[in-house]
């Protein structure tokens, strides 16, 4: 099978979801990879939003371009999605009156044929899913199955009357395709775990032993406090906060008494969070907080995604003092992130920020089967009982780590304070010894965490004339980039940051040109990286529409377009 | 005293000589060597302030963080180790301003701790500016005219959100003081205790000027009677009624439904999920696993 890129499109509140998620599951079922993406506004009924599915026989995780098959629900859905079809793409709509010559349509009234074969126009959705089956030459017995599982609940009448729907969808499409009409997809043996990001982090989250999570809801972070509500078993206490204020403080008090805790926000959240932040650097009090990003400044765009919080998440907090900021590439690597995250935290007494997106947040994955890494570390305290006389919070040790012992672990008080203090952890104003001794033992904690964090990862650079430079959610799509230059015979490769601060000792070898490729406009990484490293970059490609960057967007840039 | 065993380096006191605050110190002492709590069972935790210098004078745990987020914080311990008593003791400018917010919300959530509010009706760190508690008309370094806005009242607003025990104390009566605090860390659910706490240094009355008009609550006072609560908490105009206002029947706990599935232990002490459990879950993400 060549790819395909189904577009399916409806407003708000119509269940394009769910028409999502069968198709998807169906192809998955028969062996095929699926990548989807979602794109809808901030509303809760009306307006425009869509799922796009990439199939392929292998996985490509990335965004894709135009699409060779539009779904829409509506005509008004139709019209405003129509320039997303390729040209002799297929549309499937309820009126294909005025298609582009270039486009096949299909004429389906979906609302018509769920009354009559379903009884109600509530499955509308399902003959959408049978057509679009019938269009790519699904087998049905393939959706009939996924039917059963995703309406098994609701009874077997439900059930029945989805595929009663979906067969009325996936007949009328092959009646009218004619000659057009696909072969039957054969099948394939491969297996896929199908993945977003936000629901394997608080897993992860689980895993390293996180109990506490206080936020605030807010898109597109809502999601990782719902998953673990959703699972008490998980045993990790959930609490909705009155603000992010609240729900960093709450978080942060479960940490000073022992608990692994986190938050979870986006930048105007992040953005009452920052004094906190400082907090935990002053206090030294391990948490790990997800900021998932989305268009600023300000509310911007709130379900759309960009990458605009790098320099953000790095520098926000007054004072100096280390902390970490990690950006995840996929669902996989959210769970090794997260892991990571709490590790650090714990280790190096720190904030630790694990950066993510609405793109991130929002997209399937494909992947092999997901693992946890095989050591989980466990949370770090001191043995009290090596503590000799009266423990310190704060004592100057070589690696500027003190021994930390919580609140009611032991018969040792604990003292933590947001004012500058001394070695037990009272309020000081000794300029002369104390304050530069507890400056130098964050600066100590900090080129330690340094020697720790991971270098960027390669693709392809050994024999490149031109590396991208990028970071977080965006592998997929330049990954992709670099595939499609060297099948052209460009030597393009490339270089990918998931532990973006502090960043790692890197040389840049020179006779190589490098571009940043990032979801902002101004090149904030190209900015860190010449800060850093002292490298000034040729070109900076930028996408900042609040749509996540794809292949074609990076190749239209590309000196050789 | 039980807690004066503790072993913890002391802190150089920062407070005006003759402050209240160390009546409030004197009474916060005092009631914990009451309740028999020793002192790696109790965490005070405080914001910024004069005020939330408290915690660093006594031999316990100590939480001193931010302006306005003591009690956020406060909850958190209190989820992560119920096993402590908590105290929250910090000024009303702290409390009732900065971090208004949470205390409103903590009425709701009930959390089992006790917050304790110098209220000396300035920010006098800063050297004298209107609190949310000053009268209005009330000349400060600031409102050079006077305070042209009307004063919070937070302990009508605490019962009439349903806060479980409501008192007023006075910090030149440190028995009376006394007495209400035992029965606060004693009452399970949230404890809110407004201590009247004149400054010497920025204030417009003397101490003595409140002691003349502090008045304790009637004999038949009953502390059930919301309605007459809220009245003896809104009646300052030309005294205050102290003591404990409003005590309600204790209810649901934050965090108890939680403690109910996973028992009272820290949670640093719970065993850490079964890998298997979380590889459950990873699996389930497969579709269709052969």
């Amino acid at each position: 099978m060549d790819e395909q890129r189904v577009l399916i499109a409806g407003a708000a509140g119509e269940g394009i979801q769910t028409i999502g998620d069968v198709v998807a599951r169906s192809f998955l079922s028969h062996g095929y990879a699926v990548f989807s993406t979602q794109d809808y506004e901030s509303r809760i009924r009306g307006g425009h939003s869509s799922v796009s599915l990439r199939v392929r026989e292998e996985p490509l995780n990335a965004p894709c371009g135009s699409a060779t098959i539009l779904l829409a629900l509506s005509s008004a859905a139709r019209k405003h999605y129509q320039e997303r079809c390729c040209e002799d793409g297929l549309v499937l709509s309820p009126d294909v009156g005025d298609l582009p010559v270039a486009n096949h349509g299909v004429a389906i009234p979906f609302v018509d044929l769920a009354e009559q074969h379903a009884g109600s126009r509530l499955y509308a959705n399902s003959v959408a899913a049978g057509a679009l089956c019938g269009a790519v030459g699904l087998p049905f017995p393939l959706l009939r199955s996924v039917l059963a599982e995703t309406f098994s609940r609701r009874g077997i009448d439900v059930v029945e009357a989805n595929v009663r729907a979906a067969q009325a969808g996936f007949d009328t499409v092959r009646g009218a395709l004619g000659a057009q009409l696909p072969d039957e997809l054969p099948a394939h043996p491969n297996r896929y775990a199908f993945a977003v990001a936000h629901e394997t982090m608080p897993i992860a989250a689980a895993a390293a032993g996180c109990r506490f999570v206080s936020a605030y809801p807010m898109s597109p972070s809502t999601g990782i406090m719902t998953a673990l509500a959703r699972d008490p078993k998980l045993g990790v206490f959930v609490e909705q906060a009155e603000d992010e204020i609240a729900a960093i403080n709450m978080a942060l008090g479960a940490s000073a008494a022992g608990a692994r805790a986190m938050t979870a926000t986006s930048g105007g959240g992040f953005a009452l969070m920052i004094e906190s932040i400082s907090l935990a650097e002053m206090t030294e009090t391990p948490l790990v907080v997800v900021l998932a990003q989305r268009p600023g400044p300000a509310t911007g765009l709130p379900t759309r995604t960009a990458q605009e919080d790098l320099l953000y998440a790095i520098h926000a907090g007054h004072g100096e003092a280390p902390r970490a900021v990690l950006a995840p590439s996929d669902p996989q690597d959210a769970i090794d992130k997260t892991v990571r995250a709490f590790d650090l935290a714990d280790r190096f007494q720190i904030p630790v920020v694990v950066l993510t997106d609405q793109f991130l947040a929002d997209s399937s994955f494909s992947m092999g089967a997901l693992s946890l890494p095989s050591e989980i570390p466990a949370p770090c305290f001191a043995d009290p009982e090596a503590v000799e006389g009266t423990y310190q919070r704060y004592a100057l040790t070589e690696n500027g780590v003190s021994p930390r012992l919580v609140f009611g672990q032991s018969r040792h008080l604990v003292c933590l304070d947001s004012d500058e203090h001394d070695e037990a952890g009272h309020i000081t104003e000794d300029l002369a010894a104390m304050r530069p001794a507890m400056v130098e033992k964050h600066l100590e904690k900090g080129r330690r965490l340094r020697e720790e964090m991971a270098a960027p990862s390669q693709n392809r650079t050994e024999d490149a004339d031109l590396v991208l430079i990028g970071w977080g959610s965006t592998k997929g799509a330049i990954d992709e980039a670099v595939d499609r230059a060297r099948a052209a015979g460009h030597k393009l490769g490339a270089l990918h940051f998931t532990e973006v601060w502090p960043l790692p000792e890197l040389t840049f070898p020179e006779g190589t040109r490098y571009w940043t490729v990032e979801g902002n406009a101004t090149g904030q990484l190209a900015r860190l990286l010449r800060a850093e490293y002292g490298l000034d970059v040729e070109e900076r490609i930028g996408r900042y529409d609040g749509l996540p960057l794809d292949a074609d967007t990076i190749g239209k840039e590309l000196p050789w377009s | 005293m039980v807690v004066a065993d503790a072993a913890r380096s002391p802190a150089e006191n920062q407070w005006c000589p003759g402050c209240p605050n160390f009546g409030i110190l004197a009474a916060v002492k005092k009631s914990l060597a009451e309740l028999h709590l020793a002192p790696q069972q109790v965490c005070l935790v405080s914001g910024i302030g004069q005020a939330a210098k408290l915690p660093h004078y006594l031999p316990v745990n100590v939480y001193n963080g931010l302006h306005g987020r003591a009690i956020p914080a406060a909850i958190g311990i209190h989820v992560a180790n119920p096993e402590l008593a908590i105290l929250v003791t910090s000024g009303d400018g702290d409390l009732y301003g900065e971090g208004g917010n949470h205390l409103l919300h903590a009425f709701r959530r009930n959390p089992d701790i006790t917050v304790l509010v110098h209220d000396n009706r300035t920010y006098a760190l800063t050297k004298g500016q209107a609190s949310p508690t000053t009268p209005r008309g009330e000349r400060t370094r600031l409102q050079f005219e006077g305070v042209e806005i009307d004063p919070a009242q937070m302990l009508a607003t605490a019962i009439v959100n349903q806060c479980t025990f409501v008192a007023r104390g006075f910090a030149g009566d440190i028995d009376g003081l006394t007495r209400i605090l035992v029965r606060a860390v004693r009452h399970r659910g949230l404890a809110l205790i407004d201590v009247i706490q004149p400054c010497i240094t920025w204030g417009r009355h003397p101490v003595d000027w409140y002691r003349e008009r502090v008045v304790p609550l009637p004999a038949d006072y009953d502390p059930t009677d919301r309605d007459r609560a809220v009245a003896a908490a809104l009646d300052v105009a030309d005294s205050f009624p102290v003591g404990v206002l409003y005590e309600a029947a204790p209810r649901l706990t934050f965090a108890e439904s939680y403690r109910a599935r996973v028992g009272n232990e820290p949670l640093m002490r719970l065993p850490r999920i079964e890998r298997t459990e979380i590889e459950a879950r990873l699996a389930a993400f497969l579709v269709n696993p052969d």
